[in-house]
């Protein structure tokens, strides 16, 4: 039994970074609180240099519960640089902020539960992680303390509170028809188990997980929290605990593969990217567009969690696809917060105002389409070469026909872009700096794909 | 020297917004010039041989097994010709152009590099990402510098096209499956075709519409006039004489050889489905009144020609010399038909810079005042209609010579009524020539002024080559021919 606590370093280092920040929180002036997101800011990239290291390593599984393989090692990397990415996208707004240092400790805490959900394989751990993802995620949103973010506080907790709860009752179930919670004993003991016990048990534990990755039928609270949280944590709640999310749910499908999976988890994977889609084609508001967004693309991640164990294709294109999309999307909100505007008439003319900030967002829309060279679309083509593998062809092609409907909704966002500027450009530098960061790197990710995909 | 002709466009584009703003045009025109140097170059040196030259392959995406990899062959190296002639001609075309001229110049730059890298490419990956690329080029074209209701036209183009280039990507996946170790390398799935039976039959239904769409044949044609008639007319040329190549080269270069039992199983369908784009294409040609649309659909009739001719090539039991004419007519199609509707969409773009319309029945008499316009004119549609001695005429013959020729009586059929299209073509383009050029004056026809130097010097080499062909086939065919005796017989296979 390996039990070496050096095995879990990255992880260590967000805790303590986290713990740090608190500390120095609370006995830092108001006005004067950077060391708290610096060493927030320190931690995670302590924590990347750890992550990037054990990558290089065999896989291997600490404390019987907690595996480092490939899946965690690129949930660590995703994780801790989107997480990096919004502590930066957040130190602007929140400075002099009564209870900044609060508010970085929080994104780590979460982020730190969202790495768990996608490292454990023990049902137990699966909670736990859970809710460590989950709680700071929900004062998160609240945080503005205005009435649109308490709204959505509200909303993101009773929904994530009430399938916590199913999700815990499944949980319940299955480590007793399976005689065991670790996945490895769960795998022989569902075997024999009730078919009927484990399929509901399967069902209850699916509605936690799925809350967590914002699809179908757990999506609710998406699009309001999107809007009233700050963008900051807009950014992350969409972003980040979804990685771990699709972590987990490949986890469980791959090791366990109860009987049903394939068909329940595409047909959930197209009824969210449908769903995601028609939502989002009204929308005026881009926060609530680019929530619906990433419930369509949370539909797309869904096809090679569903083709788990059928196809050599699905761990590569679940795990290119998910960094694709982090990138993508915190490209797309790091404009958001960079522009300052919610309305889609607000971007009219950014193109001229403000050229680098234009380019970046054009580059992350058509990134989420999936036109190459953008990450998207290597993580897409994996996509749709895993389902058809998986002889779930129909799959494939509802996903096909779901991209071009997109197409739609990400040009009506493209199209003011180019008229004529309508206001003063937006001044947020750091902002501008991040989502460049972004499209440059999504556009690296699918120009220079075969080095991330061979790693 | 390969990779330098294809990325020279947009390392140029990408150095643009250093360079002041005056410069901008010749320094596009530069690029251009010396892209078609490089490219003659690497015909010179390639000779009449067959066989792959200047062949790349570098690793991309290792763990799926798809690469950088280029190479030219007979069938690349005259579209790469025609794109680099076609997209000279279009800078020196828009060298009065004052409307954000940095912008258009980078554009049509990245799409020229898109376009070449395509005719290119030797993995379908790579192949598709260009493809999908240059939607993504034309797109901003027709909505930044398009008019009439150019953004539900440059929508419509973007969403059709996109379906149709995921289509095509699922019958890549198709092959890449297929394939026994699963690559995307088009030289490895063309030395093993990768499928048969049923999954065969399905991928080349994928790849065909995917390519289908973009071809375009009727009935995915319907992006096209919307999308042809709001473009910029520079925009028009390129989307009709390289991009709708991209289509029937695809079926040449991919359907054909990794999908050989299916290709020749479906032979019957493709010859439908071209004869119904040469006569449907032909005849709404003939009822429109926009002069626009009519070159549109006229390029619906020609790909017509093109789709038959594969079609005919498809029939293993015909006369193996035939079906190779018809392959050889077929190419030759494409670079014929990029020379003329090149030539044609800008002869209608000086119209309407002149008097902003399209409509026929508004112009009359343009001979009398704008006589070396009217020339150009005359010719192009000559040369479209495929009168001898103009390059229409010796792909045409060639692709009638070798369906008919090929001796089985559905090609025989086929054939002789796809000569139809020859007369409704002819009639439509006299009735243009009637109306327009001769006749009585119109309302608009004061405004038009002859053409101006830049615009002579844009038409004048796409008709003169178009007349090079017509009279001295021998070069370009030569360089066909062994490509298309190999298709011929890796279809046969």
């Amino acid at each position: 039994m390996n039990e070496n606590p050096a095995d879990l370093a990255p992880e260590l280092c967000v805790l303590a970074a986290a713990v740090a920040g608190l500390v120095a929180g609370m006995f830092l002036p108001r006005a004067r609180q950077w060391p708290a997101p610096a060493a927030c800011s320190a931690g995670l990239v302590a924590g990347l240099a750890f992550a990037g290291a054990a990558a290089a390593r065999p896989g291997l599984t600490a404390f019987d519960a907690f595996s480092v393989d490939a899946i965690t090692h690129v949930t660590r990397i995703t994780v801790l640089g989107s997480t990096l990415a919004v502590v930066l996208l957040a130190a602007g707004p929140v400075r002099g902020h009564p209870r900044e240092s609060e508010h970085h400790v929080l994104i780590l805490l979460s982020a730190l539960g969202t790495i768990m959900l996608g490292a454990s394989s023990d049902l137990l751990v699966l909670v736990a992680a859970y809710l460590l993802a989950s709680v700071p995620a929900y004062a998160l949103a609240g945080f503005g303390k205005d009435a649109p973010g308490t709204e959505a506080a509200l909303k993101y907790y009773l929904m994530g509170a009430l399938l916590g709860v199913f999700m815990l009752g499944g949980v319940t179930l299955l480590s007793g028809v399976g005689r065991g919670t670790a996945y490895p004993v769960l795998r022989t003991g569902l075997a024999g188990a009730p078919p009927a016990a484990v399929a509901a048990g399967l069902v209850a534990l699916l509605a936690g997980l799925l809350f967590k990755a914002g699809a179908v039928p757990g999506h609710y609270w998406v699009p309001d929290v999107t809007e009233g949280a700050p963008p900051a944590v807009a950014a992350y709640v969409t972003t980040v605990p979804k990685i771990g999310a699709f972590a987990a749910l490949y986890r469980f499908g791959a090791e366990i593969s109860p009987d049903g999976w394939p068909v329940l988890l595409a047909v959930i994977a197209a009824a969210t990217m449908t769903l995601g889609n028609l939502a989002a084609f009204g929308q005026d508001n881009v926060r609530r567009l680019l929530a619906y967004s990433t419930v369509s693309q949370a539909g797309y991640l869904l096809v090679p969690v569903a083709m788990a164990g059928r196809s050599d294709l699905a761990r590569p294109a679940l795990l290119y696809f998910v960094a694709a999309y982090a990138v993508t999307n915190l490209g797309a909100f790091a404009v958001v917060v960079a522009a300052g505007r919610d309305d889609l008439a607000g971007y009219a003319g950014l193109l001229r105002a403000s050229p680098l900030l234009g380019l970046s967002l054009v580059v992350c829309l058509l990134g989420f389409v999936g036109t190459p060279p953008t990450a998207v679309f290597v993580g897409k083509v994996l996509m749709f070469g895993a389902a058809l593998d998986g002889d779930h062809a129909w799959l494939a092609a509802v996903a096909a026909v779901n991209t071009v409907a997109s197409v739609f909704y990400y040009l009506r966002w493209i199209v003011p872009l180019f008229r004529r500027p309508s206001g003063p450009p937006p001044p947020a530098r750091g902002a501008t700096a991040i989502a460049a960061a972004a499209a440059l790197l999504s556009l690296a990710l699918g120009i220079a794909g075969g080095a991330a995909l061979a790693a | 020297m390969l990779n330098l002709v294809i990325f020279l466009p947009l390392a140029v584009a990408l150095a643009l917004p250093a360079v002041p703003r005056r410069a901008v045009p010749w320094a596009w025109i530069g690029a251009c010039v010396l892209d078609l140097a490089l490219v003659i170059g690497m015909w010179a040196a390639h000779g009449t041989g067959g066989g792959v030259a200047y062949e790349t392959n570098v690793r991309w995406i290792p763990s799926v097994r798809a690469g950088y990899h280029v190479g030219v062959d007979g069938l690349s190296l005259p579209l790469l010709a025609l794109t680099a002639v076609l997209f000279a001609a279009c800078a020196v075309y828009s060298l009065r152009q004052t409307h954000r001229v940095r912008a258009f110049a980078i554009l049509f730059l990245f799409l020229e590099t898109v376009c070449l890298g395509l005719f290119a490419a030797l993995d379908l990956l790579l192949f598709f990402v260009f493809f999908d690329l240059s939607i993504v080029g034309m797109y901003f074209v027709i909505l930044l510098w398009g008019h009439g209701d150019r953004t539900r036209s440059a929508l419509q183009f973007f969403l059709y096209t996109f379906l149709g280039s995921l289509v095509l990507l699922l019958g890549f996946i198709g092959l890449y499956l297929g394939a026994d170790p699963h690559t995307f390398d088009m030289v490895e799935l063309t030395r093993t075709p990768p499928l048969s039976g049923g999954p065969a039959g399905l991928t080349l239904l994928a790849v065909g519409i995917g390519l289908g769409i973009k071809t375009p044949v009727v009935p995915f044609h319907t992006w096209l006039p919307p999308a042809h008639t709001d473009a910029p007319a520079a925009g028009s040329a390129i989307l009709a004489g390289v991009m709708l190549k991209m289509g029937t080269y695809g079926l040449v270069r991919i359907a054909m050889p990794m999908l050989p039992d299916a290709w020749r199983r479906y032979a019957p369908v493709f010859l439908i489905v071209g004869l119904a784009g040469v006569l449907y294409g032909a005849l709404v040609a003939l009822a429109q009144d926009d002069v626009k649309r009519l070159v549109a659909y006229t390029s619906v009739n020609h790909m017509g020609y093109i789709v038959l001719a594969l079609g005919a090539a498809g029939y293993a039991t015909g006369d193996a010399d035939a079906r190779r004419l018809a392959v050889t007519g077929a190419v030759t199609q494409m670079v014929s038909h990029g020379l003329v509707t090149g030539a044609l969409f800008l002869l209608c773009g000086v119209l309407y810079d002149r008097a902003g319309s399209y409509d026929l029945g508004r112009f009359g008499g343009i001979a009398r005042g704008a006589p070396v316009f009217a020339a150009l004119t005359a010719v192009a549609a000559f040369a479209s209609l495929g009168l001898p001695g103009l390059s229409g005429f010796v792909a045409e013959f060639q692709i009638f010579a070798g369906t008919i020729g090929s001796g089985t009586a559905a090609t025989a059929v086929t054939g002789a009524l796809a000569v139809l299209g020859i007369l409704v073509t002819a009639a439509l383009f006299l009735r243009v020539l009637h109306r327009a050029v001769l006749g009585p004056p119109g309302e608009l026809t004061p405004l038009v002024t002859d053409v101006r130097r830049p615009e002579l010097a844009a038409l004048v080499p796409l008709l003169a080559l178009s007349l090079v062909i017509g009279v001295a086939p021998r070069v370009l065919l030569d360089t066909i021919e062994p490509l298309s005796a190999a298709v011929v017989a890796l279809v046969g296979r």
